[in-house]
């Protein structure tokens, strides 16, 4: 079991545990930056899908895996800031000033939809902000001078300071290093007295007052600051859908980044970029499955001469070629998280982790949980 | 002009008058106790000094100036720390969070510069921490640092409370019944520990205890409660004595 | 063209109620109420139209099966989150909701379907034409209430209900049958949405997607009447629906959904704990 000797306060303050953590992170941004030269054309923009989701995941992540407000409507903001983005585009607005400008019109509304939580609590925020969701989708498709309504809109292709990033690889590198500054500033922010603040919030509001927390304010930031991160992200999110329409940012769109925080992991920016991966990849692997499981069942049908295989695989084949199965399955995935491992992709990771360093010393009673009571939340 | 005061202090709840036109004055550096049955109103009184509660009657008054209508997130920052009779922690947080926590009053950072995380608040975070080990030693909570309130014993517990009571730098530290829940010695410990806020730290105590032994043992002045009307005030052996509070509350 | 709105009001409400109802006990919120709505919907066409029996059976076969269904759910997979933050929980019949839509889509089709119904007339009263679908909805969310209300005040389930949703523990000590509690109020909600199920098909015609639109609108009803209130959930939803259809037809286009929502957003502002609700303050 790996202890780490801690010599002063900074290590403590420091993003990075010790040398061997940051040498594993850097590793891992080596690969991220090598990838695009080694994978296709095709997984380089499903990549790029991981990159853009887990903006949302650390946009969600803080409001509320850290500040525990819950919001059934954060599509919203990925819209409001995809929509700003492209119609300042068209508007021959500069591309760095057009994603300022989509960030400060979504922080803004953020703000807006942060005013009512001040008051309310719990599923009563959640139903204001579904509420807010529905409005703002309606708005999408009436407000034809500025979104074009049902008809949709072309987003043009991104271009920085005359040089241009339609390439499938520039762009995957302009998500990159979108997404690290993005962990950056939340990870700061989290280690700072902001995020503290935030998740005392989350654990006691009664008490966070007492210790000096101004309740609005917080709240209204951890809003504001959700929301501008939705704001780029729906910049991005633009750029790569490359055709907006208002049936894009459902509330189905929204239940899926809840997902995406969930499965990843609540409480924990890692979990942000494990739950982007787990959706953004999910669809794909359906669809390879859709034709890899027959082909293989059959495969293993002839070799064997059991025609059982076959039919297992055909049926296989066909339930995942029904229409609405991905939900389906997105369902099934999320229940099974939340019943088996309720700390998400994260916390299994971390489980693991624990179980290598502490061979073969590792006890499942650890991490078990204990029973647990219902106690009413109505009052907190 | 005393150190706190309160002065026909009263609240409703819907029609019950849970505190009734309570006075008292702490002297600075004291020790202040309530005692009083279940139900008296003592929670309540504390609840009115951190702002939690709005009063419908009386006036608060810390250091001369009068807080009766400061919103409660000001407290802090005015130099009143509490602890909460049912633990109010944040259990998903370690402990060293939970009392970092407790230094916000005291920051001088701003949004934009904790987002780059500028070399001043770097400087401020080592700062704080500093302050923090200060308290975590006078506790002696050093092997807890780093656990997840959530899997803290109970004593661990209270004494974390009072950890992050006394982080916030406190003028006027407002105890809930400090040893609820504690056996004999960590009641003993807790008894210590006033006595050393009192006495090397400066700080005023206001206090609710059941506990009579640690009440003799510690507090300068007692008040008692019944109803949410004042008994009696005076020394502890005054108060303990006298007819109505043996009556009400100690089953005389 | 009240009676329309009253009518799809009444569907709100039942539906609201379902919600309420599971809220009061364990203070959850099931997000997969407007897809059990949809399975009863379901199997009552497939009792009517697949089997071949008659209307009055189909509807009576298509509660049981989803009340029995719903108490299953509740003993087998929510009894393991209970404990769980309230938000995890909200997640996990968001999931539940999800996988049997995709269960109609494979067991049913995807595609559009019609109930037969005995209620096809109209009757004309005083230059007033009322179709007969309204009316039995109108006359079966009463019946429903009746048989509901009944039930709640003269038995001490009401009471064992509030209980166990401020306390679990302390209701165990009493000695009341916690589990056996929630899995009665699982059933009796999904029983609810069925009824409202049935009775909707006629009007909306029965597919995977019917329990979503309506679950959201019975939500807002449910908030604006108060989300621990019963009656509140009622009077909620014939708001909704009346809100809904007035807007359609004197507001500009696109504010008959939407109208609903902004009504919602304006009462959460003014007065958050909806018509009849009551707000709760924790002691320290």
């Amino acid at each position: 079991m790996r202890f780490v000797f801690k010599t002063s306060y900074a290590q403590d303050i420091q993003i990075f545990r010790d040398r061997r953590d940051a040498f594993w992170y850097l590793l891992l941004a080596v690969v991220a930056v090598l990838l695009p030269v080694v994978i296709s054309d095709y997984y380089v923009g499903e990549t790029t899908w991981v990159f853009v989701y887990a903006i949302c995941g650390v946009s969600l992540m803080v409001l509320v895996g850290y500040t525990g407000l819950v919001s059934l409507g954060h599509a919203a903001f990925l819209g409001i800031g995809a929509y700003a983005h492209a119609f300042f585009l068209k508007h021959g607005v500069p591309w760095v000033a057009a994603v300022a400008l989509a960030v400060a019109i979504t922080t803004a509304c953020g703000i807006v939809v942060g005013l009512p939580a001040l008051r309310m609590t719990g599923i009563y925020l959640a139903i204001a902000t579904l509420a807010f969701s529905v409005i703002i989708q309606e708005v999408f498709s009436r407000w034809e001078s500025v979104t074009h309504g049902f008809a949709g809109m072309a987003v043009e292709k991104p271009v920085i300071f005359g040089i241009s990033f339609a390439d499938d690889r520039a762009f995957y590198y302009l998500c990159l290093f979108f997404l690290v500054l993005t962990l950056w500033l939340t990870r700061n922010l989290l280690r700072a007295p902001t995020g503290r603040a935030w998740v005392a919030i989350r654990d006691s509001e009664i008490a966070a007052q007492s210790m000096g927390v101004n309740l609005a304010i917080y709240k209204s930031m951890a809003f504001a600051y959700s929301a501008a991160l939705m704001g780029l992200a729906g910049a991005l999110f633009a750029h790569k859908i490359a055709y907006l329409a208002p049936d894009i940012f459902t509330i189905l769109l929204s239940i899926q980044l809840l997902l995406l925080v969930i499965v990843g992991g609540l409480g924990s920016l890692h979990g942000a970029v494990f739950g982007a991966i787990f959706v953004a990849l999910l669809p794909p692997v359906i669809a390879i499955l859709r034709d890899s499981i027959p082909a293989s069942f059959a495969d293993v049908a002839s070799a064997t001469g059991l025609s059982l295989f076959g039919a297992i695989g055909e049926a296989v084949g066909n339930f995942l070629r029904k229409p609405g199965v991905e939900a389906g399955i997105f369902g099934l995935i999320l229940v099974l998280v939340i019943l088996l491992e309720p700390l998400g992709m994260y916390g299994r990771w971390m489980k693991i982790r624990i179980f290598f360093s502490t061979f073969p010393m590792y006890k499942r009673a650890t991490f078990k949980r204990q029973k647990t009571y219902m106690r009413s939340e109505r009052l907190r | 002009m005393s150190f706190f005061q309160a002065d026909q202090l009263s609240i409703n709840f819907g029609g019950i008058k849970a505190v009734d036109g309570v006075s008292f004055d702490v002297e600075k550096g004291t020790v202040f106790t309530i005692i009083g049955p279940n139900g008296a109103g003592k929670t309540t009184i504390f609840n009115l000094v951190s702002r939690i509660y709005e009063p419908s009657g009386g006036r608060l008054v810390f250091e001369g100036t009068d807080i009766t209508r400061v919103p409660p997130h000001r407290i802090a920052a005015l130099g009143i720390a509490r602890t909460f009779q049912n633990i109010e922690l944040f259990e998903h947080a370690t402990l060293l969070q939970n009392l970092l926590l407790a230094r916000h009053a005291h920051k001088q950072s701003n949004f934009i510069s904790e987002l780059l995380f500028l070399p001043s608040v770097r400087r401020m975070e080592v700062e704080h921490r500093e302050m923090v080990e200060k308290v975590i030693d006078f506790l002696d909570l050093q092997q807890y640092r780093d656990s997840l309130i959530v899997n803290l014993p109970y004593g661990v517990r209270k004494v974390t409370e009072l950890a992050r009571a006394l982080c916030t730098d406190p003028k006027l530290l407002l105890l809930d019944e400090p040893s609820s829940g504690l056996n004999v010695e960590e009641t003993e410990d807790m008894a210590f520990w006033i006595q050393d806020i009192k006495n090397l730290l400066g700080i005023t105590v206001l206090m609710v205890e059941h506990d009579m032994k640690l009440v003799s043992a510690v507090s300068d002045r007692v008040l008692a409660l019944n109803y949410g009307r004042p008994l009696a005030q005076g020394s502890p052996q005054e108060v303990q004595s006298h007819p109505e509070v043996v009556r009400a509350y100690l089953g005389g | 063209m009240t009676l329309n709105g009253l009518a799809v009001g009444c569907i709100y409400g039942l539906v609201a109620l379902g919600f309420v109802l599971i809220y009061k006990a364990t203070e959850l919120v099931n997000f997969a109420q407007g897809d059990l709505l949809m399975l009863g919907a379901f199997v009552a066409y497939m009792a009517v139209v697949w089997w071949g029996l008659d209307y009055w059976l189909g509807f009576v076969i298509g509660v049981v099966a989803v009340a029995a269904f719903g108490a299953l759910l509740d003993a087998t997979v929510l009894r393991r989150v209970i404990g769980q933050p309230q938000f995890a929980v909200v997640m996990l019949t968001i999931g539940l909701g999800a996988m049997f839509r995709t269960f109609a889509s494979v067991t049913w089709g995807s595609e559009i379907y019609t109930l037969p119904t005995p209620f096809s007339g109209v009757w004309t009263v005083g230059g007033v034409t009322l179709s007969h679908q309204y009316l039995s909805i109108i006359a079966g969310t009463l019946v429903l209430c009746g048989i509901l209300y009944g039930f709640f005040t003269h038995t001490r389930i009401g009471v064992a209900m509030q209980a166990t949703s401020q306390n679990q523990l302390a209701a165990y000590y009493m000695g009341i049958p916690v589990k056996l509690i929630f899995s009665l109020i699982w059933a009796i909600s999904a029983g609810t949405a069925v009824v409202a199920g049935v009775l909707l098909a006629p009007v909306t015609l029965i597919d995977i997607n019917m329990g979503l639109a309506v679950a959201l609108k019975a939500f807002a009803a449910a908030v604006l009447g108060g989300f621990g209130s019963i009656p509140g959930a009622l009077v909620g939803g014939i708001i909704i629906g009346l809100i809904e259809l007035y807007a359609g037809a004197t507001l500009p286009e696109g504010f008959k959904d939407t109208a609903p929502y902004i009504v919602l957003l304006l009462m959460l502002a003014v007065r958050p704990q909806g018509l009849f609700g009551t707000l709760g303050r924790k002691k320290v």
